[in-house]
């Protein structure tokens, strides 16, 4: 029989600078004077407001609702009054609606007394809808609403839930404190998917750069259930999902399809945790986990940060911004997002802040392919980055298609790899605009 | 609203440490130990033909060549491998010459580093080979003492060669092919042998090469895939007939360490794909043992390189990697 496999073929070794804050115990962040709410904080259609200016909301209060099944309503994560619904800087790099809200210095900032429902006396509909309700998305980074998840298409059949512990992002620590901090809440998530799903077998992807995770998760498995933790091998990106499925269960997603496609449904650890506190203490998600970190911050730290506080307060409650901070990203140093601005607030998927010194940066200078071929030896999906971004660059968009653009993940191995410092990634970005501009125009004719 | 101090740029934001100017200068780097060794074989005549041709090299690259290119180091390696498959004898303004060539058609006519089909060292090799095949193909015998100049280097641009009281010899390669006389192996691994100047120490070579591999500033498969290719014709011919030299000679004889190690694996004239490699380094080992045993010249590495440079782009094509998700789609269909 073939050794298991531990990993994928392919990826990156980028240095892992977890030691910043990988010791750091969670611990709460005040409350800010005030929160900025945006009404698209997840992938799907944005939230309809429902609240006005002059407003008195509570914490955990339903502010605005999801329009339809693909959206998820936002709620207030402090007590306060709303103060404005304006454009305001979104992580994403525009302005986008948002509810802004004047939290109450006086506020013991306690939510209303609220019914918490019994979720084994729930139908999966139920479950789905309440999920729903708290506002629960992916807290991986991508935000997808983690109730359309939940409730896949009747033609496909679930036989296995993963949960992906990886956190395969560089200077990252969110996820594993979650784990070692609060590895009963995991399984709960855990379990009540099973039971929404109906599915008997859940597994448990871990990094092994996270002994002490890996044992909390171990030590405190539910004997009842199914659930097994497996140590993987430190590459990146081994979180991402098609890598993750690969490694645990040798099934390969078909180019195009999603993983429920091959009978798998993937769920972040920190997701887990936010089902089970809807069915815990009934609380939305109001709040999450970051982790504020790089060498450009003084005190880094893992946090539990209120949804809508401005990163500029985040970094001020950790002790400010070193002399040589150079570059903020919202998410891992790897695929997230860069920040121009101090008032972006923290959105649900934001997975931590990472300030980079100035040394750390990419060089400016880029030098003319030398055909190396180290591109193609990190992509996770086995494409030609060398080819895709001359095309890319000489504007064949068309052509891209059919050398598999949109298998591309965005995971950015080649542009880390490639010693030309040729963007390959960005270029991506920007020709799959290019073509999605060019549908919209071909389907508008 | 803040000030705008931060730099914002596209995912991802951390980069590895390897540059290209690095991988040039590296492959430079261990360029010198071969020059110094070639030049304490051969005297000071050796080093002034590879000064000569690196000297071309860079002269085309500064004034014909994009701004500050220079800077990555790739005219340096083109010019010093240049100088290390020229005789040590040659006169020192043909292998200057070279060096123009090498760059100038090599290179730069192609839009400069990146996009150029063949070596550009082989090329301008290929180039004096056309030109001066007299001249290329005296092969002066290693001297003991290092300032002994050979009176050819000296030579006027354009005017005859006269009488030369140059001590001329056969290589190992040439003794083999027209007088059926072999040489001892441990002697073609040392490099107490005639040659160009950088053709003579198989043993050196490969420590410099292995050390690229090792960092990855060249792909190890080429030279590997090479050596076996050879090594399996060469033992495959020898034992129909004997009268053909055995692989451990045809390994170590010429320009095929340095060839292997440092001139096939120019990242730019090479397959971009592993496999692809595989490929390219068994039809370079091919070729070559096709040459020596049976062509018109007693050396072939030369033009097994330069036929299968042509071939790398068909090469890509036949190699492109299977997109993950592309397999199972067809399976399904």
């Amino acid at each position: 029989m073939a050794a298991r496999r531990r990993t994928f073929r392919h990826g990156v070794h980028p240095p892992e600078l977890k030691e910043l804050t990988e010791a750091k115990k969670i611990r709460r962040m005040p409350f800010p004077d005030e929160i900025v709410l945006p009404l698209s904080q997840h992938t799907g259609k944005p939230a309809i407001p429902l609240v006005k200016q002059g407003d008195r909301v509570e914490r955990g209060d339903k502010i605005a609702e999801a329009d339809g099944f693909v959206s998820s309503p936002v709620h207030a994560s402090a007590s306060g009054t709303v103060k404005a619904i304006e454009l305001w800087p979104h992580p994403d790099g525009t302005y986008k609606p948002a509810i802004r809200i004047a939290v109450d210095p006086y506020s013991a900032q306690a939510p209303r007394p609220r019914m918490v429902p019994r979720w084994e006396g729930l139908s999966p509909k139920e479950i789905v809808k309440a999920i729903q309700d708290a506002g629960v998305v992916g807290l991986g980074g991508a935000a997808f609403p983690t109730h359309v998840k939940l409730a896949p298409p009747d033609d496909v059949e679930i036989d296995t839930i993963i949960i992906n512990g990886c956190e395969c992002e560089p200077y990252l620590t969110t996820d594993h404190h979650i784990m070692s901090e609060y590895p009963e809440r995991v399984h709960m998530g855990v379990r009540i998917m099973m039971h929404t799903l109906g599915v008997d077998r859940a597994m448990i992807g871990i990094e092994k750069n996270k002994p002490d995770a890996i044992a909390a998760i171990r030590a405190t498995l539910p004997e009842d259930l199914d659930i097994t933790v497996h140590p993987l091998t430190v590459k990146y990106p081994q979180g991402a999902e098609k890598m993750l499925i690969e490694a645990l269960l040798q099934r390969e997603v078909p180019s195009g399809k999603l993983p429920l496609h091959v009978g798998v449904i993937v769920q972040n650890v920190g997701s887990c945790a936010a089902i089970a506190e809807v069915f815990d203490t009934g609380l939305p998600l109001i709040e999450r986990i970051v982790t504020v970190t790089g060498l450009g911050v003084r005190q880094p730290g893992n946090f539990i940060v209120p949804v809508g506080t401005k990163v500029g307060e985040v970094i001020d409650a950790c002790g400010g911004l070193t002399e040589d901070a150079h570059e903020i990203v919202f998410g891992g140093p790897m695929m997230g997002a860069p920040q121009a601005n101090l008032d972006v607030p923290i959105l649900k998927g934001v997975t931590g802040v990472v300030v980079l010194s100035k040394d750390e940066t990419k060089p400016k200078e880029s030098y003319a392919c030398i055909r190396c071929g180290h591109c193609l030896d990190s992509c996770p999906v086995f494409l030609n980055p060398q080819l895709l971004g001359q095309l890319a660059m000489a504007g064949e968009y068309e052509l891209t298609e059919e050398h598999h653009i949109w298998d591309c993940m965005l995971c950015g191995c080649c542009s880390y790899v490639c010693p030309s410092n040729i963007p390959l990634s960005q270029l991506f970005q920007v020709t799959r605009s290019a073509l999605r501009r060019l549908q919209a125009k071909e389907s508008a004719a | 609203m803040s000030e705008p101090r931060f730099l914002v740029t596209a995912s991802p934001h951390l980069k590895a440490p390897a540059t290209t100017p690095q991988i040039m200068w590296n492959v430079v780097g261990s360029l010198v130990p071969i020059v110094v060794v070639a030049s304490w074989f051969f005297g000071l005549g050796a080093f002034l033909v590879i000064a000569s041709a690196t000297a071309g090299s860079l002269l085309t690259e500064r004034l014909l060549g994009k701004k500050g290119s220079l800077r990555d180091g790739s005219g340096m390696i083109t010019g010093l491998l240049l100088g290390l498959t020229l005789p040590p004898g040659l006169p020192l303004w043909m292998a200057f010459l070279g060096g123009v060539v090498a760059i100038g058609f090599g290179k730069l006519i192609f839009g400069g580093l990146g996009q150029n089909i063949f070596n550009p060292a082989l090329l301008g090799r290929a180039f004096l080979q056309a030109a001066f095949p007299v001249a290329i193909t005296t092969w002066p015998v290693q001297v003991r003492g290092f300032w002994n100049i050979q009176s050819d280097n000296l030579a006027l641009p354009f005017m005859g060669v006269g009488e030369s009281d140059m001590v001329t010899g056969a290589t190992p390669l040439g003794l083999m092919k027209f007088e059926a006389t072999g040489t001892n192996v441990q002697d073609l691994i040392l490099g107490t042998i005639g040659g160009s100047a950088g053709e003579t120490s198989a043993l050196l070579i490969t420590l410099c090469g292995g050390y690229l591999a090792l960092r990855n500033f060249l792909n190890w498969r080429i030279p590997i895939s090479i050596f076996i290719s050879v090594a399996i014709l060469s033992q495959l011919v020898h034992t129909l007939d004997p009268s053909y030299p055995g692989p451990l000679f045809m390994l170590f004889s010429g320009g095929l360490m340095i060839g292997a190690w440092f001139m096939a694996t120019d990242m730019v004239t090479s397959p971009v794909t592993n496999k692809g490699c595989w490929i390219f380094g068994a039809g370079i080992g091919a070729l070559i043992v096709i040459i020596r045993l049976w062509g018109g010249l007693p050396e072939g590495v030369m033009y097994a390189i330069l036929l299968m440079n042509a071939m790398v782009p068909y090469i890509n094509g036949w190699t492109q990697p299977k997109v993950f998700g592309t397999r199972v789609q067809e399976a399904a269909t």
